[in-house]
């Protein structure tokens, strides 16, 4: 199940659901909370709404055919958020552990690079664009061979 | 015409009506926007036709969705 959404979110409540559909096997989860170090107010994110969507729902469904997985299920809030307030959740399902592991780590990756969102910084005052930072495009890079 | 601007891009309002019908693909309305808003000439600005993000130059109509995104920053 993919969610893009401006309202929080309770990540426990996302996990427990996610484990009632997952099967038999392994589930991985991961929730990202927002940073407030540097002096960060507020985190602002852009989306494009459909389109956000469908290009993340594009990367899960072939995440879920290269890991064999039994599921996955991502949610990103989108809008602004402070410093504490969980941002993502995102969870996989397989079999087997290593699949479930190996999948979660490449999806995330995949979403802080991928994922067709605006970040927006608000840092004393003043309003800072944002874009994928240098280590999150070479973590990404890991899984390029696997592309195709 | 209906005009997108997203992330950094997001502070400009322009009105897609404003589009002469001559334009009739992207790096021709790419071109005539770019007069007055040089940072639509950047070519790290994608653009998305109907929610298709597109390569090269690609003919748009009156109808249209095309959507200016900037470098994302991802998730």
């Amino acid at each position: 199940m993919i969610r893009v959404l401006e309202a929080p979110f309770d990540p426990a409540e996302a996990l427990a659901t996610f484990i009632a559909g997952a099967g038999e096997g392994a589930v991985m989860s991961f929730v990202g909370i927002v940073r407030g170090a540097g002096g960060v107010e507020t985190l602002t994110l852009d989306h494009y709404p459909g389109f956000t969507e469908a290009e993340i729902t594009r990367l899960v469904d072939a995440l879920i055919i290269r890991h064999r997985l039994s599921a996955a299920s991502v949610i990103h809030r989108y809008g602004k958020m402070r410093p504490g307030e969980p941002i993502m959740f995102a969870a996989t399902a397989a079999p087997h552990r290593r699949a479930a592991m190996r999948a979660l780590d490449e999806l995330i990756d995949r979403l802080k690079t991928e994922a067709p969102f605006w970040k927006k910084e608000r840092r004393d005052g003043s309003d800072h664009w944002l874009e994928a930072s240098d280590a999150d495009q070479t973590d990404a890079k890991r899984w390029a061979a696997s592309d195709g | 015409m209906r005009l997108l601007m997203l992330g950094r891009l997001s502070h400009l309002t322009i009105d897609g009506s404003t589009i002469p019908p001559s334009i009739s693909d992207s790096a021709a309305l790419r071109a005539h926007l770019g007069v007055e808003w040089p940072e639509l000439n950047d070519p790290k600005v994608k653009l998305a036709v109907n929610q298709t993000l597109v390569h090269g130059t690609v003919p748009i109509s009156q109808d249209d969705e095309i959507a200016f995104l900037p470098p994302m920053s991802g998730g």
